[in-house]
């Protein structure tokens, strides 16, 4: 018997590992016979087709041999595995000194306008960061704290942009005075699509809010009185710093330059737009930090973890939701009027289904309910593509390469680690509310 | 006479075409223990579903007289729960990632939103709320301490094995201030031991805190030592209510249970097999 099975076992491997790899090879034969076997093009107003058989040849040898490389890896190395669980401490760790990781992040956050890397490009990506960091902490109330699956979020985003667009160019309103406004109009339209749905669960309800965002996008592109149509709204005002304006000159007043007395620079008002939605974005973070702790965060992921026995301790399933769900899109409008402010145009083509998508992959990717996690989530997503604009085409295959890698590598997002918000022994009972965990 | 904690009077619960319960009525008091048995299927879980207002009874009138009087067939859930029924659940429903304490914290969810004017205080970190968060640390202390469960406060209530998790459903349940603590079959998968526990702590929970206990269990040896009362449902109909001496004697429950030919398996009960698995 054991004679029989010894040659067997030794076989076998072999012959699967070859199986899954040929599998695997036909596939990517499959997808990449069109895709790259075969290229069309016109010439002389005709379409022309040139075959390229020998870039397809090496397209599956490459993944054919790759495969084999992934299942060896998996096999013969059971320490990349311990190295894996290693890898989970992370949070942890990333938890225990999140004091001192926080204060760093903030000062470097603080102070990278004015290194000397900084250019005028860095300091436009890093606001770009910060927006969706905005957004993913934002979302993060809705999905992450309440567990409700949201995949219309853009629509909040784009409720606060049209807001801010609408009142700033019809009256004229400034920034500062139409950021409240833009925030309660998207939390009014929170409530107004969280009241009917709520009763749904999971799926249904990312169905449902799905169809939300494509509404208002839809609504913004075909109501072209109201909102402009595609041809969207231009000339929004800038934001000012305390009534200064970022211009060259103006009729009246002063600028910014003048007051202080240097010369004009286009980056400055660059760098005012960075600080401003760095200040939102702490402003979020401070805010989640906080309510998590208070009854009504608690009663959040009460419900995530279990509606039915959460109602049976007399926790009102209707408002609550309703609450995650006004909270969150408040903090989508502020972030959406900023992105008014900041491009100083907007059109719907700004706020379709894979803004929502790529937040959500944020809040999914940063491990749902971890603050800094969406920071390095957003960080990833956003930085990547830049990063990687030289491939143009490619990029985002190598992006989606990377988010599925990382799903593998960490399945419950980079970091899923939960402290407790309340503690009963240890650190003083209460960790007090001041400068836990910065951006 | 006062009107009983809880009343039910001519409880009918239909799902399509299956009459689950029929024509219940029965009182549970303040300071007793309540207890409902019935073989499986019988409707115990139905009647608790009916009071906690997770079924609207199709007929029946369900009186909790707690101070005041609140009809519970016509109240949504939470505010059963607001007016004084808690309950536990026969296949345990604890926030799993959450830590022990914030449970029990969670449990206290509605003083906590008042004393903060629905958590505003506490964003501003205003003294009122601080000392209402201290108040409902200290019950939840106190329950962790009674529940041998203050060492375990700060971990994830999911890590906990099986027992501890039974005990920590009950301490979340007193953590909510009841007058009517609803217990479904809390001895399910415990050993002999900690079910003889459990008998200690139920009889505490009704002599020192005074309030009505209403317990399903198919444990007849916790049913049999500290119930007070005991009704006995079969097929969704009441076949004999009273004290445990005279159900136990009384040959229509004997029927139900042991059955008079061989369509039921349900005899083991009666002579208490002890623990069912969960």
């Amino acid at each position: 018997m054991v004679d029989g099975a010894a040659p067997a076992r030794k076989f076998s491997p072999v012959l699967a590992i070859l199986k899954e790899a040929g599998l695997t090879a036909a596939v990517a034969f499959a997808l990449a016979l069109p895709l790259i076997g075969l290229r069309g093009f016109t010439r002389g107003g005709q379409m022309v087709v040139e075959t390229r058989f020998e870039w397809l040849a090496v397209a599956v040898v490459v993944v054919f041999l790759g495969r084999v490389a992934l299942i060896l890896s998996r096999r013969a190395l059971p320490a990349l595995r311990r190295g894996g669980g290693h890898v989970a401490g992370w949070g942890g760790a990333i938890e225990r000194h999140r004091l001192a990781l926080g204060a760093a992040a903030l000062a470097f956050v603080l102070a990278m306008p004015f290194m000397p890397f900084a250019d005028r490009y860095i300091v436009d990506v890093f606001t770009l960061v910060l927006i969706y960091v905005m957004l993913g902490w934002g979302l993060n109330i809705v999905v992450g704290l309440a567990g409700l699956l949201d995949l219309g979020y853009v629509a909040f985003y784009a409720v606060g942009a049209y807001s801010f667009a609408l009142l700033g160019t019809t009256f004229n309103l400034s920034f500062w005075a139409c950021l409240p406004i833009a925030g309660a109009c998207a939390a009014m339209f929170g409530i107004l699509l969280g009241y009917p749905v709520l009763r749904l669960r999971g799926d249904y309800l990312a169905i449902v809010t799905l169809g939300f965002g494509e509404i208002v996008r839809l609504v913004l592109t075909n109501w072209v009185d109201f909102s402009g149509g595609p041809n969207g709204i231009s000339g929004i005002p800038r934001p000012t710093l305390f009534g200064l304006e970022f211009k060259k000159r103006v009729a009246e007043g002063q600028t910014f330059h003048e007051y202080f007395g240097i010369e004009h620079a286009g980056v400055h008002r660059i760098i005012f737009l960075y600080y401003v939605i760095l200040m939102l974005a702490l402003l979020t973070n401070f805010f989640v930090l906080r309510i998590r702790r208070l009854p009504i965060g608690r009663a959040w992921e009460a419900l995530r973890e279990d509606e039915i026995a959460s109602r049976a301790l007399g926790i009102n399933p209707v408002n609550t939701k309703l609450s995650a769900f006004a909270l969150g899109a408040m903090f989508g409008g502020f972030a959406g009027s900023f992105f008014a402010a900041r491009s100083g145009f907007i059109s719907p083509e700004s706020f379709t289904f894979i803004e929502s998508a790529i937040i959500l992959s944020i809040v999914v990717l940063g491990g749902m309910g971890s603050q800094i996690g969406v920071v390095l989530a957003a960080a990833a997503i956003i930085l990547v593509p830049e990063m990687l604009r030289e491939f143009s085409e490619y990029r985002m295959l190598v992006f989606g390469m990377a988010m599925v890698l990382i799903m593998i590598w960490r399945p419950r997002g980079l970091l899923s680690h939960r402290k407790p918000t309340i503690l009963l022994h240890g650190r003083g009972g209460r960790a007090g509310g001041g400068g836990e965990g910065g951006p | 006479m006062s009107a009983p904690l809880l009343a039910v009077e001519h409880l009918s619960m239909r799902f399509g075409g299956l009459l689950a319960i029929d024509d219940l009525s029965f009182a549970a008091d303040d300071k007793k223990i309540t207890a409902i048995i019935g073989p499986n299927g019988a409707g115990k879980t139905t009647v608790f579903n009916c009071l906690t207002g997770f079924y609207k009874p199709t007929v029946g009138r369900l009186t909790l007289s707690n101070g005041g009087t609140h009809y519970l067939e016509r109240m949504e859930g939470f505010r059963i729960a607001r007016a004084g029924v808690a309950r536990t659940f026969q296949n345990i429903r604890l926030f799993p990632a959450m830590s022990v304490l914030e449970n029990l914290i969670v449990a206290q969810h509605n003083e906590l939103m008042d004393a903060s004017f629905f958590s505003l205080a506490g964003l501003f970190g205003l003294a009122r709320y601080r000392r209402a968060e201290e108040k409902a640390v200290e019950l939840a202390r106190f329950w962790l301490d009674r529940m041998g469960l203050i060492d375990v406060a700060d971990r994830a209530a999911g890590e906990l094995p099986y027992g501890d998790q039974r005990r920590l459903e009950i301490a979340r349940a007193m953590c909510n201030k009841p007058a009517l603590l609803c217990l479904d079959e809390p001895a399910a998968g415990l050993n002999p031991r900690e079910s003889a526990d459990l008998n200690v702590m139920l009889r505490e929970i009704r002599d020192r805190h005074g309030i009505g206990l209403l317990l399903i269990e198919h444990d007849m040896n916790v049913v049999m030592e500290i119930s007070d009362h005991i009704v006995v449902l079969d097929y969704g109909r009441k076949i004999a209510d009273g004290t445990p001496q005279a159900v136990r004697n009384d040959p229509a429950v004997i029927r139900a249970y042991l059955g008079d030919d061989d369509d039921d398996d349900d005899g083991v009960i009666v002579d208490g097999a002890g623990a069912r698995g969960p």
